[in-house]
C-alpha cells in the first residue's frame, strides 16, 4: 500500500494485499471515523466481494474487472468500477452510488433498498430482482426476468429488456427506451406523464447520461391483479 | 456447483504453453469444484491410419507396456504408452472405434476415457491443484483444451464420474449444473445404440450430442437440440477435434464468461479464471446469452 500524496488517495494493490485486508481497512474507516476517504484498488482480477459492506462516505475506484457481489450492502459510499462486474453487483445496497463502466452480470442491484446503481454497459438477467427502493440506470440492455417482484424504486434502461420484464411486480417503476422482449405476469405498459418524464430526466442526469431523451422511454408497472393485491387474501399473510 | 474452463489457442505461443495456462485456469476454479478435476486436451494428432486412446486403470501397478504389446499384436506397430497418473495414452494402428471396442472386449478392467485422433482426457478425484501436479498438466502442448472442477450433486465422487465425458470420437463435454430427465433420456439413447458407463447425468448429455452428430446434425444443431430435449440447468462446454462450443440453458442458471484476444479465446465459470491468461486485461469480454450456441473452430479463425 502506498499513499498517493498528490490525490491524497490510498492505493491498494490486490496483487499483493489480501482482499480481506482491503475490506477490513474500508470497514475500519466506518467503525473509527478515521482514515482515508479516497481509495483506489488496482489488480482486482475478478476477485469476489470487493468493497463489500461499506458504511461510510468513502470514494472507492476499482481499476479492472471484479467478480461477484462487488459493493454489496453498500451504505453511503461511492464505488466506481473501471471494468466489468460479476453476479450480484451492489446486492442489497442501502444508499450511496455504485457505477460500473463496463457490463454487469446477473442480479445487479438485487434486493437493494436505496442509492443509485449505474451500469454503462449491459446488465444481464435478473437486473433489479426484488429491488426495494434503489434506482438503477443501465446504459445498455438488461436480460430476462429483470425487476422480478420489484417492490419500489426505478429501473431505467436505455437499451432493450429481455423476456418476462417486471414479473409479479409491486410498486417499482420501469422505464425502457428500447424493445421489451416480453412482459412478465401482471406487468403492463403505463402512461408516461410529466412527473415520469421528470423522474427519467433526473435519473439520467444523475447517471451522467446526457445524449438520451426522456421522451423516448416507455413506462411499465404493476396491473395489481395478482393474488397479493386482493384484499380477500390479506389474512393469508 | 462446478467450475468450467476452456482455452482455444490462436497463436503458437499459446499452443506451446497450453498446459501451463490450463493449469492456472483450473486452479482458479478449485473453490467451485474441490471433489475432482479433469481436462480434455486436443494435441499431437495420431498419424493417418492410426488413432489414440486414453485409458484409465484403477490399479496403481497397471502394466501399460503389456497392453501396448497386445495392441501391437492385434493391430500391428510398436508403440510406447504415454503414462500420466492413473491414465495412459496409447497409439493404435487402426481406427479409433475399432481400437476402443478391442479394449472393452479384451480389457474390461480398463476404462476408455477418450478415443479419436487428437483428444486426450485425464480426470481424477481430489483437489484440482493436486490433480494438475499428478498428471503433469503443465507439460502439455496443444491447440485447445477444456477443464472441469467438480462439486458432485447427481452421482458419486469417482474417477469415472468426473468430467470431461466423451461418448464420441474426439468429442467431449464438461457441464456445470444438473439434468432432471437423464434417466429417461439414457434409456431412449441406449435404444439408439449409445453406450453409457456411469449413472451420471452429464454422460447422458454427452451421449445425446454423440447421437445427434451420428444422425447427421452439425455441432451447432446438436447443441440447439439440447434446448428442447434436456430438462435441467446447465452451462456446457463441448470440445471437438477442431474447436469448442459453449451453451447456457435458457434460464441462465449457471454462470459463464467469454473473452477473446488475438492469441486466444477463453471461457470460464468466473472471470478470475481468465484473468490469469496473458493479455486478459485488454481482452474483449462478454457474458454468453442464455440459449445461444457459441462455436469456435480452427478453420473459422
Amino acid at each position: 500500500m502506498v499513499a498517493d500524496a498528490a490525490l491524497a488517495t490510498e492505493v491498494v494493490d490486490l496483487a499483493v494485499t489480501p482482499l480481506r485486508e482491503l475490506n477490513q481497512r474500508l470497514h475500519d474507516v466506518a467503525r473509527t471515523g478515521a482514515g482515508p476517504t479516497r481509495w483506489r484498488v488496482v489488480n482486482p482480477r475478478g476477485a469476489h466481494a470487493v468493497a463489500c459492506g461499506l458504511d461510510a462516505e468513502l470514494d472507492v475506484e476499482i481499476d479492472g474487472h471484479v467478480g461477484y457481489y462487488c459493493a454489496g450492502m453498500n451504505k453511503h459510499a461511492s464505488v466506481r468500477v473501471r471494468g466489468n462486474a460479476g453476479t450480484g453487483l451492489a446486492e442489497n445496497m442501502m444508499s450511496g452510488t455504485v457505477v460500473v463502466e463496463g457490463s454487469a452480470s446477473q442480479s445487479a442491484g438485487a434486493t437493494a433498498h436505496g442509492g443509485l446503481l449505474v451500469v454503462h454497459g449491459d446488465a444481464a438477467a435478473r437486473c433489479g430482482i426484488s429491488m426495494k427502493g434503489v434506482n438503477i440506470v443501465v446504459r445498455g440492455s438488461v436480460g430476462h426476468l429483470s425487476a422480478f417482484m420489484a417492490q419500489t424504486g426505478c429501473l431505467v434502461v436505455c437499451g432493450d429488456a429481455g423476456e418476462a420484464l417486471g414479473d409479479s411486480i409491486y410498486e417499482a417503476r420501469l422505464y425502457i427506451r428500447g424493445e421489451v422482449a416480453g412482459l412478465g405476469a401482471d406487468c403492463i405498459e403505463k402512461e408516461m406523464r410529466e412527473e415520469h418524464l421528470a423522474q427519467v430526466r433526473d435519473l439520467l442526469a444523475r447517471a451522467g447520461i446526457d445524449d438520451v431523451e426522456a421522451g423516448d422511454f416507455r413506462r411499465y408497472g404493476s396491473a395489481r391483479q395478482l393474488y397479493t393485491f386482493k384484499v380477500d387474501n390479506a389474512g393469508a399473510y | 456447483m462446478c467450475g468450467i474452463v476452456g482455452l482455444f489457442a490462436k497463436s503458437t505461443e499459446i499452443e506451446d504453453e497450453l498446459g501451463v495456462h490450463l493449469t492456472a485456469m483450473l486452479a482458479q476454479m478449485s473453490n467451485r469444484g474441490p471433489d475432482s478435476a479433469g481436462v480434455a486436451v486436443y494435441r499431437d494428432p495420431a498419424p493417418p491410419g492410426s488413432s489414440k486412446l486414453t485409458l484409465y486403470s484403477a490399479d496403481p501397478n497397471q502394466h501399460w507396456g503389456a497392453v501396448c504389446d497386445e495392441l501391437g499384436d492385434a493391430f500391428g506397430g510398436e508403440h510406447e504408452p504415454s503414462v500420466r497418473g492413473s491414465h495412459a495414452v496409447v497409439l493404435v494402428e487402426s481406427d479409433a472405434a475399432e481400437a476402443e471396442a478391442w479394449v472393452r472386449r479384451n480389457h474390461p478392467e480398463l476404462r476408455v476415457m477418450s478415443a479419436g485422433r487428437v483428444i486426450e482426457i485425464y480426470k481424477e478425484v481430489g483437489r484440482p491443484e493436486i490433480f494438475a501436479e499428478q498428471f503433469h498438466l503443465t507439460d502439455l502442448q496443444g491447440t485447445h483444451a477444456l477443464g472441469h472442477t467438480r462439486m458432485a450433486t447427481e452421482s458419486r465422487v469417482t474417477t469415472e464420474g468426473s468430467h470431461p465425458f466423451s461418448t464420441g470420437l474426439d468429442l467431449c463435454l464438461v457441464h456445470n449444473g444438473s439434468l432432471s430427465n437423464h434417466n429417461t433420456l439414457r434409456r431412449a439413447l441406449r435404444r439408439e445404440g449409445i453406450e453409457f458407463q456411469t449413472e451420471n447425468d452429464t454422460e447422458v448429455a454427452a451421449g445425446y450430442l454423440a447421437w445427434r452428430l451420428r444422425e447427421g446434425a452439425s455441432l451447432e444443431q446438436a447443441l440447439e437440440g439440447c434446448l428442447d430435449d434436456l430438462d435441467g440447468f446447465y452451462t456446457f462446454a463441448v470440445g471437438t477435434a477442431d474447436g469448442f462450443a459453449v451453451l447456457r440453458d435458457p434460464i441462465a442458471c449457471k454462470p459463464a464468461v467469454l473473452a477473446e484476444t488475438d492469441d486466444w479465446v477463453a471461457m470460464a465459470s468466473e472471470y478470475h479464471a481468465i484473468a490469469v491468461l496473458p493479455g486478459a486485461d485488454d481482452a474483449r469480454m462478454w457474458e454468453p446469452e442464455p440459449g445461444v450456441v457459441y462455436v469456435w473452430e480452427k478453420a473459422a479463425v
